[in-house]
């Protein structure tokens, strides 16, 4: 963690209450996102007990299996799940725009540009923390392997239509949830502890309530108070006040409350099993639906305060203006999600258990990509991130005290200005290292040339310190904070080398002046593209070669072994058993 | 010694606890797995870990009922000699080991342990979460590799309180540092989680030698554990049915070391918070937090010193800390408006 | 290797056996791909250059492929010094000075940034990075991969399309690739991208021959077993030297201080522990820089002598022959400001990183846990340690503050397990536990 994020969780707990991490939001917000607050069952994978859902923050769909062991209730659930998530995604796959992307040409070789569809806006699911994402990805795994009736008349369990289409969407949120700095799928808890530092660890903040209670304690309240109450205060019955947000649900909760509901729901159902005549079930149809009722009731009760919550969250959140680089990175959102859009209108096969080799390698090349983008455009887009990366010795800020036009030893000679510029920053800086600066929204690139001790400490400016601070590392270009070097400051001479136009003179504007305040940094500012991989039927032999029908299930070591089904089209559903219904 | 009743007498509760709903799908997976006498997990343990040996044909489970803790040690030690002798496929439902901690015996059941053929043993953990696709929660799967390396280390005891060479075992394994060793604890155990999402059995063998060697080191170390004993005060006892000031007196003489990382694991934690944050412990928000900060430990201390009031600042902390304090400040300085107030103080988190 | 072997163990037969081993099996060998494990100064690089020259005299062409622009220009020069009329390709970046300035000196040698200039060369040899854009090229025939544990699995699948038949060169105990955002979704996958190419290419094709070459030619008699010991449990090798064989001298005798003192212990017996008082300290601790400092200030102000195998006239202890690795770079940064104060300026400051590959007659080292409150995992990388304690001929000096063994033991290894993955040795938190077991042998109290 830096020092500077260190400094802020102190003076939180000073304070009383979070301090910003950030001067901007580093994250596109939908104007329209969909709120997921979901609750599992203990014990069981992806058994779900139920979820609020929805875009209006006043008018969430409450969605509830009263028997979380009864498949059935769980297809129900999904369906129902599936009819709020699935309309949503769609209309935004509706509103395109025209745009260019390179393919290579399969005839020659060549990049070439083509024209096509980007979806203009795409949808954004929100959930409370990161365990919700972890749990989007779990369904989405249960479901996209799920076949229909219709699909395959002979499926012991048909999935309601569009169930296993859900489980491919949530699939592809949670993919794309882990490249760095995507927006597709958010957990409150990370985005807002992107924002603000409080005052306990990263680890409690990942409660939704506790963290809230920092950011915006109740008038007069400590942080730390507010948050131990959201982390502990229990009722008379000896409930949490801040039920957990979820997926987990508190074990108080399950033993005392929701046990005793199910066990009258069970009861319920059985005996209206073995109603006699109409009459009789009527009266315990009616039992039934209040048996029900009441578990609805108490899911509505666990979810509908993170529900709020997460809306106060995403109301905070819209308080800071954006950062300029985050509509660039939700353009990469924009694609992600019309890509997979048209795989699903081309007929793909959902997404599969594992990764072959080539796109596990391309997907790690991506996400390292846009983990280096983000943390570029975050530290260009704030000055407290930048503020971090000087303080690291990535980057320096200071005033342009001196400029000398020089210009490169060739036929044509380009022009080379030498800048002096007096920092206080101590940038590790190694021979003829590589600055940049961002110009227009470019980047322009210096050299740099040496580090020059200023005599005085107030630098009045001339530049004319004694040159006695050697050319890169070698020469002791030391990052050490020995107080009296602090005191005197640095200046550092950098040679700028491009983005002055093709003349002899720079273009206006293009070179620093004296006086200017100006901030460069040691890491790029654009990312280069990786060399391209081979295809996937190209996978070398150190690789295994190409993947083959039964590859998939080879390469899951620990996966019992699973009879390859090359015949069927689609991937083998996952293996249904009735003790899964215990 | 129960930390999650100490924890509620001391005022601060843990959140731990099990719902119902998991003790009650754990148990039915285990009896699932152990179902015909162990038949799918004696297949498992041969197809995962011995191949070559012959396939399981119903297994003996001999009965290790006794008396006491110490009868059922000894029960055990029995059984895993009779079977190592006999030469076929046993499965030890629920055994229990002896395993010396500092002089004195702690008694760990282990799910099942396996004999083999050849006369090694398998310890066998048999946990609820799921192995999906072949993975599983990394987290889950270190606990139950360290949890199962205590059992492996309580096995190799038994194994030579026994006598390993007249188990017949041949197998020299060989260890780290030159030692050669001959047991018949076998260093990869069999963990078996539900696949999926059903409840059928999956396993995986996990090679536990890191995590052995770790425990054992540490159980060397607690024979230094008189050391901190000799330090309590005389008639230091924890028993919750104490008053809360004593309790806490009492506790608060053992040294702890809060950490976040605490609060997932130990039911103390929310007391040994409160106390960490009391002394404004700058580690009660994160162990790397303290990387950076040289000796100062305590919250006053590193605010203090960034804000140039105490301090030495040829210190490389304080010196560090000052220019991070000034470097914020600035870029705060030119701070956007959506870091103003106005959405303070409209209600709070939580009712 | 039989331990048990009646004869006396001969390190040079052992060498040459293996060497000879590893040309049969990369020359004549039926199988595409051959992997050497090389400890520490067990003659890595005289093997790459031997296999290079070799292959090449038996009119196969070959690429090869290393991982950094530096060691691609090491291996130019070494293949140039061994044969100067051998035409060697660089294939280098489009990047200001993509390539070492000695190269210009090399007749035979060509550079280019494009690989069609360079078709018909005997030896082409690129960085991994580089390689993985050339396209549309017929396949070598033959390729050799250096530092290959520190190559990622990714990496070798951009460039595995290049070539037939491989013989992968590496050191499994040095620094492990590491990624920057988290991969464990790939963990237990045998192609995981985040993995070392080695791992990968032994999970895809474990019949391939495995050799290691059993010999250190660096590490003195004193290292060797514990290197051996602590960073290759189930793999070990010897020092090729005896203890006869290496002596560190110094004209000026001991004052009496720490650092003379921990220099008389490291010159005696291969290894120094200068051990400063417990206290918590950022990074950059001064007073273990101070002292640091100070002990490279008398090493080279006593006036060293360095006796070995290498030639029967003592060597001079000169600045060049000493480094100082520590783990971070601030720690190097404050050091070389020490250093420079003091007016030792020439001597090699860097981290465990950027000295892996190479070597020195007496290295100090800042221990990568001194003064540290907490132990993570970056800090207990074996390879990391490794890397630092195999750096010397002669002796190396640890400065480090009391109190690391309590810290290991507040700090045992939780680490996550991934299923399928198969476990790494040793553990970082043995190997820290043994190294400084043994470095308590030899300690000195820092007395200022």
């Amino acid at each position: 963690m830096s020092l500077i994020t260190t400094l802020a969780r102190l003076e939180a707990v000073d304070t009383g209450r979070a301090q910003p991490l950030a001067t901007v939001r580093h994250r596109h917000l939908s104007e329209r996102p969909l709120v997921f607050v979901p609750l599992t069952t203990a014990g069981e994978a992806g058994a779900p007990l139920g979820a609020l859902v929805g875009t209006d923050r006043d008018a969430p769909r409450l969605l509830v299996v009263p028997q979380p062991r009864d498949r059935d209730l769980r297809f129900t659930f999904l369906a129902e799940l599936a009819d709020v998530v699935l309309p949503y995604v769609d209309a935004y796959g509706d509103a395109v725009e025209a745009a260019e992307r390179s393919e290579t040409d399969p005839e020659t070789g060549k990049r070439v540009k083509v024209e096509v569809e980007l979806c203009a806006d795409a949808p954004q699911l929100i959930v409370p923390s990161r365990a919700g994402i972890d749990f989007v990805r779990l369904l989405g795994r249960s479901m996209r392997f799920r076949r229909t009736a219709e699909q395959d008349p002979e499926t012991p369990h048909p999935a309601p239509p569009r169930v296993p289409l859900l489980g491919r969407w949530l699939t592809h949120f949670g993919e794309r949830a882990r490249v760095p700095g995507s927006a597709l799928l958010l957990a409150l808890t990370d985005v807002l502890s992107r924002h603000w530092a409080t005052g306990q660890s990263s680890l409690e903040d990942q409660h939704l309530g506790a963290l809230l209670a920092w950011i915006a304690p109740p008038e007069g309240e400590p942080g730390a108070e507010a948050a131990l109450r959201a982390e502990l205060q229990r009722d008379a019955k000896g409930q949490l006040l801040c039920p957990p947000a979820g997926p987990a649900t508190d074990p108080a909760f399950d033993n005392k409350l929701l046990a005793p509901a199910i066990e009258r729901y069970d009861r319920a159902r059985t005996a209206l099993g073995a109603a006699e005549d109409g009459l009789e079930a009527d009266d315990r149809l009616g039992e039934l639906t209040a048996a029900e009722q009441h578990i609805r009731d108490l899911v509505e009760s666990r979810t509908r305060p993170t529900w709020d919550a997460v809306w106060r969250g995403l109301d905070l959140l819209r308080g800071l203006p954006e950062g300029a680089h985050a509509a660039d990175r939700w353009t990469r959102d924009r694609w992600s999600f019309t890509g997979h859009r048209d795989g699903v209108l081309a007929g793909e096969p959902p997404q599969p258990r594992r990764d072959d080799a080539v796109t596990a390698a391309n997907k790690l090349a991506t996400r390292e990509r846009e983990q280096a983008r983000l943390e570029a455009q975050e530290a260009l887009d704030d000055p407290l991130v930048m503020a971090g990366r000087r303080l690291a010795g990535e980057a320096f800020a200071g005033e342009v005290t001196d400029v000398v036009m020089a210009y490169s030893e060739s036929k044509r000679p380009s022009p080379r200005p030498l800048v002096t510029i007096r920092t206080d920053d101590r940038p590790h800086l190694g021979e003829r290292a590589k600055v940049y600066r961002s110009l227009g929204g470019k980047p322009q690139s210096a050299e740099f040339v040496e580090y020059v001790e200023r005599e005085d400490g107030d630098g009045d400016g001339d530049g004319d310190g004694d040159r006695v601070r050697g050319r890169g590392e070698d020469g002791g270009a030391d990052a050490g904070t020995d107080a009296d070097e602090a005191a005197a400051g640095l200046s550092v001479v950098l040679r700028i080398v491009d983005k002055m136009g093709r003349g002899k003179e720079p273009e206006p504007g293009s070179v620093p002046e004296k006086g200017d305040q100006i901030c460069f940094t040691l890491f790029e500012h654009e990312q280069r593209g990786g060399a391209k991989l081979p295809d996937p039927e190209e996978t070398p032999w150190t690789h295994g070669g190409p993947p083959t029908e039964s590859t998939e299930a080879a390469e899951a070591t620990g996966a019992t072994g699973r009879t390859g089904a090359a015949a069927a089209a689609l991937p083998e559903p996952d293996p249904v058993t009735e003790e899964d219904l215990l | 010694m129960n930390k999650a009743t100490l924890a509620s007498a001391l005022g601060s509760p843990s959140a731990f606890g099990q719902s119902q709903f998991a003790f009650m799908r754990g148990n039915a997976f285990e009896a699932r797995v152990k179902a015909d006498g162990g038949a799918e997990l004696l297949r498992l343990v041969h197809e995962r870990l011995d191949p070559g040996a012959v396939p399981p044909q119903g297994a003996a489970v001999p009965d290790l009922t006794a008396v006491g803790p110490e009868g059922r040690a000894a029960r055990t030690a029995l059984a895993l000699r009779e079977a190592t002798e006999a030469g076929a496929w046993t499965l030890l439902d629920h055994p229990l080991l002896a395993l010396d901690v500092a002089g004195s015996p702690a008694f760990l059941e282990p799910d099942a342990v396996v004999v083999h053929p050849d006369g090694s043993w398998t310890v066998v953990e048999i946990k609820s979460f799921p192995m999906l696709d072949g993975s599983a929660d990394a987290a889950k799967v270190g606990a139950a590799a360290r949890q199962a390396a205590v059992y492996v280390l309580a096995l190799e005891q038994v194994a030579n309180r026994l006598g390993a060479d007249r188990l017949g075992a041949d197998r020299v394994v060989a260890e780290p540092q030159g030692r050669a060793q001959i047991s018949n604890v076998r260093h990869r155990i069999l963990l078996v989680c539900p696949k999926d999402f059903s409840n059928l059995p999956a396993a995986s063998a996990v090679d536990v030698r890191k995590q052995r060697s770790v425990t054992r080191r540490q159980l060397d170390r607690l024979t230094r554990i008189e050391d901190i004993a000799d330090s309590l005060p005389d008639g230091t006892c924890f028993a919750p049915d104490l008053p809360a000031a004593d309790l806490t007196a009492a506790v608060e003489s053992v040294p702890a070391t809060y950490a976040p990382e605490c609060l997932a694991t130990c039911e103390l934690a929310f007391h040994c918070r409160a106390r960490s944050r009391a002394d404004g412990a700058v580690t009660s928000l994160g162990r790397s937090l303290r990387a950076e900060l040289g000796g100062l430990t305590t919250v006053d201390d590193v605010l203090a010193a960034a804000r140039g009031t105490t301090g030495d600042p040829t210190d490389p902390a304080v010196a560090a800390l000052r220019r991070a304090a000034e470097l914020r400040a600035e870029a705060l300085g030119s701070r956007s408006p959506g870091h103003d107030r106005s959405l303070d103080h409209k209600g709070t988190p939580c009712p | 290797m039989t331990p048990a072997s009646p004869s006396p163990f001969d390190p040079g037969a052992e060498a040459a056996r293996a060497t000879g081993a590893i040309l049969r099996d990369t020359l004549h060998g039926a199988h595409r791909g051959v992997v050497v494990d090389s400890p520490p100064g067990a003659g890595k690089s005289t093997l790459v250059v031997r296999a290079a020259l070799e292959l090449a005299e038996a009119g196969r062409p070959l690429m090869v492929i290393a991982q950094t622009n530096a060691q691609v220009d090491d291996l130019v020069l070494r293949l140039a010094e061994k044969n100067p009329e051998l035409p060697v390709g660089r294939l280098h970046s489009s990047d200001t000075d993509p390539y070492d300035k000695a190269l210009d000196d090399l007749p035979n040698v060509r550079k280019s940034a494009k690989a069609a200039d360079l078709s018909g060369l005997d030896v082409v040899i690129s960085t991994a990075a580089k390689w993985a854009h050339v396209k549309g090229v017929e396949p070598w025939r033959h390729a050799i991969v250096d530092e290959a544990y520190q190559m990622r699995s990714d990496a070798l699948l951009a460039v595995a399309g290049l070539f037939e038949r491989a013989l992968f060169v590496g050191d499994p105990g040095q620094l492990d690739p590491f990624s920057i955002v988290g991969s464990e979704q790939w963990a237990g996958l045998s192609y995981d991208p985040s993995a070392s190419a080695v791992t990968t290419l032994l999970a895809h094709n474990p019949e391939l021959p495995q050799h290691r070459l059993p010999v250190s030619w660096r590490l003195p008699a004193s290292a060797g077993p514990l290197v051996s010991d602590a960073f290759y449990p189930y793999t070990p090798f010897r020092s090729g030297t005896g203890h006869a064989d290496r002596r560190l001298a110094f004209a000026v005798p001991s004052d009496g201080s720490s650092p003379d003192r921990v220099i008389d212990e490291a010159a005696e017996t291969g290894w120094g522990l200068l051990e400063l008082p417990a206290r918590h300290t950022p990074r950059t601790d001064p007073e273990a820089v101070r002292a640091l400092a100070q002990v490279v200030r008398r090493l080279l102000d006593r006036g060293g002598a360095a006796t070995s195998e290498r030639s029967p006239d003592p060597a001079p202890l000169t600045a060049d022959r000493i480094a100082v690795g520590t783990a971070h770079r601030d720690q190097a940064a404050s050091v070389r400001a020490a250093l420079a104060e003091l007016g030792a300026g020439g001597v090699t400051v860097d981290t465990a990183n950027r000295l892996q590959g190479r070597e020195y007659d007496v290295t100090v080292v800042l221990h990568p846990l001194s003064g540290r409150p907490d132990a993570t995992a970056f800090h207990l990388e074996t390879g990391r340690l490794c890397v630092l304690a195999s750096r010397h001929r002669h002796a190396c000096i640890v400065v480090c503050r009391a109190g690391v063994t309590d810290l290991l033991d507040d700090h045992p290894s939780t680490e996550p397990v991934q299923l399928g993955v198969t476990v790494k040795f040793p553990d970082g938190w043995e190997a820290n536990h043994a190294v400084l077991s043994h470095l308590s042998e030899h300690r000195v109290s820092w007395r200022p």
